[in-house]
């Protein structure tokens, strides 16, 4: 750790920072402090605030209420400009890179140097030399960005913030699609510039690697400031217990009960995304199956192909022992699927309609008389899903673009409840909601699983993996790594598979 | 859905007003008489293209259909052909295009806008095609011109022209269609956001088709109607930049380009409102010259303020929405 001298002020430092979008309360009250050369985690689970917190240092929006210093002066970060001028710079999960230019004209990107009006190309490639020399990237300034693997990419994002004179790199999930190797070179590099003095807010949901990063976490829950931990008291189960606010057993309500015959059996399925890997797994009445991995490892595809969004190009598929091949959701729905999307907004619901026309969307036909709106039909469907998921709603009229991200998600899934389906898929049920929805759904996964429903949940969210499935796919590439009972299940043992080390 | 027909309904009643203060023969018999006629028409063409508006998608070969179907409807009687064959065909060819501009945007994926626009050129260069350029008269068909532009007596001195039966039998079933069938919700569903239609378990590519065929089957019919009304065909004007007015009256109606919005009385009284445009500008005495720019200028204040109160009532509701949170 890099010593700080006594007295002098952070080098940058919130002070109880407030930020309110319609129907949620995004952050209240968060006050933090980051030193110089220090790597900070910043850790909770999705919705509790991490992402506008660093949007509102990064400049992206500005905050409500609350106060933000850099070296002890007070500022205002009304731009993303206004951060960069003050050393502030966002990495973003999904990186900001033009594929189609090379290192060095991505690095200088928006401010060229120019030699009588036009790009001095000399200059450029020199100093990008040097900024690719810290994050230890061995590559020639001429290489196309599109070329290079997305952890080297990642790399030439953290060399272009350097070169904007960052004091200060927030890091957003950046290690959510890198391979383990990738990883271990970023860790390597993020160590690097703490010892330059530079420091790193580093946002993340994998504890195994905040301890072995971090020398201080902050832990956000709903908004809020759980806890803090100094460099000694950073442990999972102390991480766990700030970020979910309760013990874990608690938490994820999961009575697993013997398993009945299989709903869903895949036999050598190829899907469009991944042509060359074949998928073979079922899933049985009453269980809930996890799939693990990394970001593009293939699981949303899978769904997609399963769901009929995306139909399959070779293998076979059976619901119930039936043969099945679903060309459009329409024939996977009258299969009994029923599918809940990673993106709600876009896949999910249609925003600018009602509760009640989002809830009965799905059940409009089954109920129809002779082609015509059956009103009741559809009133009762809606009020039983409000009722049934407790969605907090001023009522069914009122459109779900205003709801918040639980009350719409929960909607998303209840839609589906009035078809009966046999198997629920799940693409990152309880992504961008609050602690009480996510409950909701949990207890809801259980409960069908309970009354027979076959369930298969994707989902990036580790703690959620560990404490719903009975049993879980790691999914790498596109392949199935390996299947792994609730008996071995460990956040080691599904890293290891996510990240394509042989089974053992 | 949102209906915001008050808006558009005092837009039309102001013009009215005004016009009928100025000029005491605009509310003549005869002027209304024609005004009903000319609006009920452009109604029709604007109720055809609000089904694949509502889809987020448009249709640019209207003006082009109505031209193609007025003339080969000449051709074919001017040749002695029995009316009623000469009525299914063109009917069925509409459907056709319609049929092909749903298969070549859902299938093909290519864009409305692109499809459209080839079909306004080509259907219009068919149309001097296959009529060798020259105007055409729709002669000696009494019972049919009876049909289709006769008049029925309702009061001592005032007469209904009969595309306004047309006219009320087609607004009838559009809007029990869209807001009483499962298709129209579908419909709606899916021009407010396709993806989720069709996760939801629609299929979206036949709900697609089925507008665009409703759109050039009423197109059709309207060139039936044009034709007859005109009594004769110009196959290089007839029908020139009708897909204009259509869309005008759509999207002053209630229709987002966007998709998913639209109600059927709007685009009706919005495409009175253009129509009495036409009118007032005549009998208020206005150079005619400033005609286009007078209803462009109307119809684009027209949106902006549907816009600007339409923003305003969003900030209102997503105000409310906070509410309870805050409360808690």
């Amino acid at each position: 750790m890099t010593p700080v001298a006594q007295g002098a002020p952070p080098l940058l430092e919130a002070r109880a920072l407030s930020k309110q979008f319609p129907g949620v309360r995004a952050l209240r009250g968060v006050s933090f402090t980051l030193q110089r050369g220090e790597v900070l985690a910043v850790i909770g689970e999705n919705g509790a605030g991490k992402s506008t917190l660093m949007k509102i240092l990064a400049g992206v929006q500005s905050p409500d209420g609350g106060e933000i210093l850099v070296d002890g002066q007070p500022v205002r970060i009304a731009s993303v400009r206004a951060a960069q001028a003050l050393g502030i710079a966002l990495i973003h999960q999904e990186l900001n890179l033009a594929d189609n230019l090379d290192i060095a004209a991505n690095i200088f990107l928006g401010r060229e140097p120019r030699r009588c009006g036009f790009i001095d190309r000399t200059r450029i490639a020199a100093e990008a030399r040097t900024h690719l020399q810290r994050v230890g990237l061995d590559l020639p300034p001429e290489t196309i960005v599109g070329t290079l693997p997305i952890g080297r990419q990642q790399l030439v994002e953290i060399a272009k913030a350097l070169s904007s004179q960052a004091r200060v790199l927030i890091m957003d999930e950046p290690s959510s699609s890198l391979s383990q190797h990738e990883t271990e070179t970023l860790f390597r590099v993020v160590r690097d510039l703490r010892a330059q003095g530079i420091s790193v807010i580093y946002i993340s949901h994998r504890l195994g690697e905040v301890q072995a990063l971090a020398d201080r976490v902050v832990v956000m829950r709903d908004g809020e400031k759980a806890g803090e931990l100094a460099r000694g008291e950073i442990e999972h189960a102390t991480m766990v217990r700030l970020m979910v606010g309760r013990d874990l057993s608690q938490f994820y309500q999961r009575h697993p009960r013997p398993p009945g015959e299989p709903v869903l059996e895949v036999n050598r399925l190829r899907t469009p995304a991944h042509p060359r890997s074949e998928v073979s797994f079922q899933v049985r009445r009453g269980e809930i199956v996890g799939v693990a991995g990394l970001v593009g490892a293939g699981r949303t595809e899978l769904l997609q192909t399963l769901f009929g969004v995306t139909p399959g190009v070779g293998g076979e598929m059976r619901m119930s022992g039936e043969a099945l091949r679903p060309r459009s959701p329409q024939t996977a729905i009258a299969a009994g699927m029923a599918l809940v999307p990673e993106d709600r907004k876009q896949h999910g619901l249609i925003l600018a309609m009602s509760v009640r026309e989002n809830a009965s969307l799905p059940s409009l036909r089954r109920d129809q008389r002779s082609g015509f709106l059956n009103r009741t039909a559809e009133r009762t469907v809606a009020r039983e899903t409000v009722e049934k998921l407790g969605v907090k709603t001023p009522g069914l009229e009122q459109t779900v673009q205003h709801l918040s991200g639980g009350n719409q998600q929960k909607i998303v899934l209840g839609k589906w409840l009035a078809l009966q389906p046999r198997l629920l898929l799940l693409d990152e049920p309880t992504r961008g909601i609050d602690i009480g929805a996510k409950r909701e759904i949990y207890r809801l996964m259980d409960q069908l699983a309970a009354e027979g429903v076959a369930v298969l949940f994707v989902s990036s969210e580790m703690e959620e993996v560990l404490g719903m499935a009975d049993r879980v796919l790691v999914m790498h590439e596109g392949q199935l790594a390996g299947e792994l009972a609730r008996g071995q299940l460990s956040e080691e043992a599904v890293m290891h598979l996510a990240t394509g080390a042989p089974n053992h | 859905m949102k209906k915001n027909i008050l808006g558009i309904l005092g837009l039309f009643l102001a013009i009215f007003l005004v016009t009928a203060l100025q000029n005491d023969s605009f509310l003549g018999a005869g002027n209304m008489q024609n005004l009903i006629k000319w609006s009920s028409l452009y109604a029709i063409i604007g109720l055809a293209v609000a089904f694949v508006v509502i889809t987020g998608g448009i249709d640019l070969s209207i003006g082009s259909v109505i031209g193609l179907v007025a003339s080969l409807l000449a051709l074919m009687m001017s040749k002695g052909l029995n009316p009623a064959t000469c009525m299914a065909l063109v009917l069925t060819l509409s459907m056709g295009i319609g049929l092909l501009h749903g298969l070549l945007i859902t299938k093909v994926r290519l864009q409305p806008f692109i499809v459209t626009l080839c079909g306004l050129l080509f259907y219009r260069g068919l149309a001097r095609y296959v009529t060798d350029n020259q105007s055409m008269a729709f002669q000696g068909q009494d019972t049919l011109d009876r049909f289709f532009s006769g008049k029925v007596q309702v009061a001592a001195n005032f007469f209904l022209p009969a595309p306004f039966f047309f006219l009320v039998g087609l607004a009838v079933v559009a809007a029990v269609f869209l807001n009483r069938t499962v298709w129209g919700r579908y419909l709606f569903a899916l021009g407010n956001n396709e993806n989720a239609a069709r996760y939801s378990g629609i299929n979206t590519d036949n709900l697609k088709i089925l507008a665009y065929v409703a759109c050039s089957t009423v197109t059709g019919l309207a060139g039936v109607l044009f034709g007859f009304e005109l009594n004769s065909v110009q196959p290089a004007s007839t029908g020139e930049f009708y897909e204009l007015y259509a869309i005008a009256a759509a999207v002053l109606g209630g229709c987002s380009l966007r998709g998913g919005e639209g109600s059927v009385l709007g685009v009706i009284i919005a495409a009175a409102v253009i129509r009495l445009l036409y009118n007032s500008i005549n009998m208020l005495g206005i150079s005619t010259h400033l005609e286009y720019a007078i209803i462009g200028g109307v119809i684009l204040a027209g949106v902006v303020t549907d816009e600007l109160v339409k923003r305003y009532a969003l900030r209102r509701r997503a105000a409310r929405a906070l509410l309870p949170e805050t409360a808690s």
